[in-house]
């Protein structure tokens, strides 16, 4: 029977080539506007890491207190990263399973080779817990241990990229590489690894980066070497001393933290070590204002920094816009062909055919329809995907791909909301009362 | 005169293809003003002045891959700023450590008194030379420029110290809305011992980037007179009239001849103001495009929809229109008749669409930090989606008019 719906579907749409095309293509221009906007969405909502994201936690101390925040901040947020002062103290209390202090560096590496220039890579100066925290994937060695933060050692874990450039890709574990003129032993080297957003140093990212993590260096060691902070540094007050050591000394904010918290009572001992901490800063006078500390997740962290830029859920809003009023067309349109056919619907249903055939009959045009706007919907979405870095930031626009399930997604969309537009054009054709169309003849 | 309850009577017999149009207006209306305001308020961005004369000027990043000590890099870009005046596509060179559309920067709280507690105002630091102003082509409209005497030089993480500053003509209004800025006392770096008089105040000066919470911080800058020893510097430099693609190739090479510890970035280490521009406003040109493409391809099908539908009509109704049109009616009258039903359905359908399009304006106001919709963009979408009803209608209306009122007596 369905190959026969098919047959007449397909007799049908070749009787108003016009029309048909029409509703082709306004589902094909809806569903990829949506298919396009949805693809960058979803890249950049997207959770970096879901099978941990829910046991890594921002810690967020007050130490700025209500006067540090701008005039038109009404909550009562504090700040979004840490000074040097607390994130020590949460390094040495060391109350989480695993945790990182860590900040951004973009240190100049030397090749061995002299006859090449001298590269500028980026990085994080990080703990060793940092590693198996975040479940960074190594093609060779691994991360350091606790002995090499404490006795600061020069030890480094490149990317699998910097590993290609300084070494040819083979195995660099063991061998030396010079950072700001100081020699380091590589202890390991990264397999791919981009996560996108960069949920662990939001701060300084804003989210998205299109470079790569080249070089990671113990904190500590960093810190004794005076490697500056390459990331955003946010003062409420001016550092009362000059220098790298007068930002450490200060409350400004420049310093990235995650903590792996495993169970809710982890969690709560947490928070309540944080609260008895900030208690004891305001006892000490350091904090004239009571503990007002945040520990929130990373999905929870991601959405409160608002990560997601405003102008991709404009863009999606829009764009499924788009595809609704498509959708209202197609079903104008749809009507207007069926109620035209009332003399056929009237025979067939003369004839004995009941409502449920009259149904499987044009919502199977429907579908068709839906089908072949989705085909020229995928081709438009591929263009789509393949013109956002046209329209987007970098960063962005690169995160945006095609694959299979969108192209499940933007065919399955088509045809049944293509389908769902029939609905009401197929209900108006089943109720044709056939003695009326037959008399009228 | 034109019969309207006999066309409001026969809507009722097809009230649902009637609806669907309305609503169909309404929806295009809606999204429509809705882009047309995001597109006028980021192409109002893009035509936006930055104060620097953008030909010719182009921009070097160059980061020491030494990093040595401060005193060196100080000898170092001295000298980088000689070569790279001495060459002869270039006009003039000058250090920096942001620019206007930059995208991000050493801001500060400017202070009128030292132990002030809020803040006056936020603005762009901008270290420069004497040249500075030269390069950048930014005209003074009060005081005088930095002498070469006045240039120091500091480290980053230093206190801003400069007995005299420069300041952009906005920021000036604002910290002295009564009166002019020249030769007062203000303080850019909230350390009560390190006073700045004001020497000078440039026309319109652009900051770094564009914050969405204080516009008005969007044209305050503040120009320090010193080289800032960081772990690279920007030099900007102003190509002589029609040599820029040569002075972009001279002063690379310069900077290398000059000392090869450096690291200039293949991809963006060398950048034409133009380039700066596009990168800085890329997303909101990006924006811009993407609701035009919206607009003109719900437009478009929202047009098609009207023709197809008003046709079905027309051949549904031959028979009485032939009828009509034998009872004496002249095909002026069935062009009316399709014509006025149509801006029916279109008045209904865009007094919907106005209603959802500021609420829909109103929702992405608390959502997106938007601003409000002006009314005068629902009026003029009111009258482009009557116009394009009208429009679409017309083939199918001119079509019905010629129908002859033979059609009145044939049974089909």
């Amino acid at each position: 029977m369905f190959s026969y719906y098919l047959e007449l579907a397909l007799r049908s749409l070749k009787r108003s080539p016009g029309l048909t095309a029409l509703m082709v293509l306004a589902i094909g221009f809806g569903v990829a506007a949506s298919m396009t906007t949805w693809s960058v969405f979803r890249a950049v909502s997207g959770d970096p890491i879901p099978w941990k994201s829910s046991k890594l936690f921002v810690p967020q101390i007050d130490m700025w207190g209500p006067k540090g925040r701008g005039p038109d901040s009404a909550d009562n947020e504090p700040p979004n990263a840490m000074d040097y002062t607390d994130a020590m103290a949460l390094m040495h209390a060391h109350r989480a399973k695993l945790q990182s202090a860590m900040y951004q560096i973009s240190p100049s590496v030397v090749p061995a080779d002299a006859s090449k220039h001298p590269i500028n890579v980026s990085g994080h100066a990080v703990y060793g817990e940092f590693f198996p925290m975040l479940d960074v994937p190594f093609l060779y060695g691994s991360g350091w241990n606790a002995d090499d933060d404490t006795q600061r050692a020069a030890v480094a874990v490149i990317s699998g990229k910097l590993n290609d450039k300084l070494f040819g890709g083979v195995n660099s574990v063991g061998r030396t590489l010079s950072i700001e003129g100081k020699d380091y032993r590589v202890v390991g080297v990264l397999g791919h690894w981009n996560p996108q957003p960069r949920f662990y140093d939001v701060v300084n990212t804003g989210g998205f980066s299109i470079g790569v993590e080249d070089v990671f260096v113990p904190f500590e060691r960093a810190i004794a070497m005076g490697m500056p902070n390459d990331g955003n540094t946010n003062c409420s007050e001016i550092p009362s001393e000059s220098g790298f050591v007068g930002l450490q000394r200060s409350s400004c904010i420049w310093i990235a933290y995650m903590a792996q918290l495993d169970d809710a009572a982890a969690v709560s001992g947490y928070r309540s070590w944080l609260d008895g901490y900030a208690k004891d800063q305001q006892t000490a006078g350091r904090f004239g204002w009571a503990p007002n500390n945040r520990l929130r997740d990373v999905p929870a962290f991601l959405d409160q920094q608002k990560v997601v830029p405003s102008d991709t859920k404009v863009s999606l809003l829009v764009a499924l816009g788009l595809l609704i009023v498509c959708l209202v067309n197609t079903a104008g349109l749809l009507l207007a062909k069926f109620l035209r056919r009332s003399s056929e619907i009237g025979v067939r249903r003369a004839l004995g055919a009941p409502r449920l055939a009259i149904y499987a009959q044009f919502l199977t045009e429907a579908g068709m329809i839906g089908l072949a706007g989705g085909v020229l919907g995928l081709l438009l979405t591929g263009v789509g995907v393949a013109s956002v870095s046209w329209v987007l930031p970098k960063d962005i626009a690169s995160l945006a791909r095609l694959d299979f399930s969108l192209l499940t997604l933007t065919l399955l969309v088509a045809v049944v909301a293509t389908t769902l537009a029939g609905l009401y054009p197929t209900f108006r054709a089943s109720r044709v009362q056939p003695a009326w169309q037959l008399k009228s003849n | 005169m034109i019969q309207i309850k006999p066309i409001l009577a026969a809507m009722r017999h097809h009230k649902a293809g009637t609806v669907l149009i309305a609503l169909q207006i309404a929806l295009t209306l809606a999204i429509v003003c809705n882009a047309l305001f995001i597109i006028q308020q980021r192409t109002a961005r893009l035509s936006r002045p930055s104060g620097v004369e953008e030909s010719n000027l182009f921009v070097i990043r160059s980061d020491w891959a030494d990093k040595s000590d401060p005193q060196h890099t100080d000898i170092q870009m001295q000298a980088d700023l000689l070569a790279l005046r001495q060459l002869g596509s270039v006009q003039d060179a000058s250090p920096t450590n942001s620019f206007p559309l930059r995208g991000g920067g050493w801001d500060n709280f400017i202070k009128l008194a030292p132990d002030q507690v809020k803040m006056t105002t936020d603005a762009a630091i901008y270290f420069a030379d004497e040249h500075s102003l030269a390069t950048l082509g930014t005209k003074l409209i009060a005081g005088r420029n930095f002498t070469a005497s006045e240039i120091g030089s500091q480290k980053p993480r230093d206190r801003l110290s400069s007995a005299q500053v420069i300041i952009s003509k906005d920021l000036a209004q604002r910290l002295f809305p009564a009166g002019s800025a020249l030769g007062k006392t203000i303080y850019v770096s909230a350390d009560a011992n390190k006073p700045s008089t004001v020497i000078g105040i440039t026309d319109t000066l652009q900051a770094h980037m564009q914050s969405r919470r204080t516009p008005d911080y969007a044209y305050n800058a503040v120009l320090i007179p010193a080289r800032l020893l960081d772990d690279g510097t920007v030099y900007l430099v102003r190509a002589k009239p029609g040599q820029l693609a040569a002075a972009m190739h001279d002063a690379t090479k310069a900077l290398y001849a000059q000392s090869r510890m450096r690291i200039i970035d293949r991809k963006d280490g060398v950048m034409t103001f133009a380039q700066v521009r596009q990168r800085f406003y890329k997303s909101d040109l990006g924006m811009a495009i993407l609701m035009g493409i919206i607009s003109v391809v719900l437009l478009a099908i929202t047009a098609a929809g009207i023709v197809g539908l008003t046709s079905f009509w027309v051949g549904q109704r031959r028979k009485q229109i032939g009828v009509r049109r034998a009872l004496g009616a002249t095909r002026g009258d069935i062009l009316n008749y399709f014509l006025t039903e149509n801006l029916l359905i279109g008045i209904g359908g865009v007094l919907a669409g106005a209603v959802l399009a500021i609420g829909i304006n109103l929702w992405m106001v608390t959502q997106f930090e938007m601003a409000r919709l002006s009314l005068a963009y629902v009026a003029v979408g009111v009258v482009a989606l009557l116009l394009l009803g009208q429009g679409a209608v017309l083939a199918p209306a001119l079509r019905a008019s010629h129908v002859s009122p033979v059609e009145a007596t044939r049974s089909v």
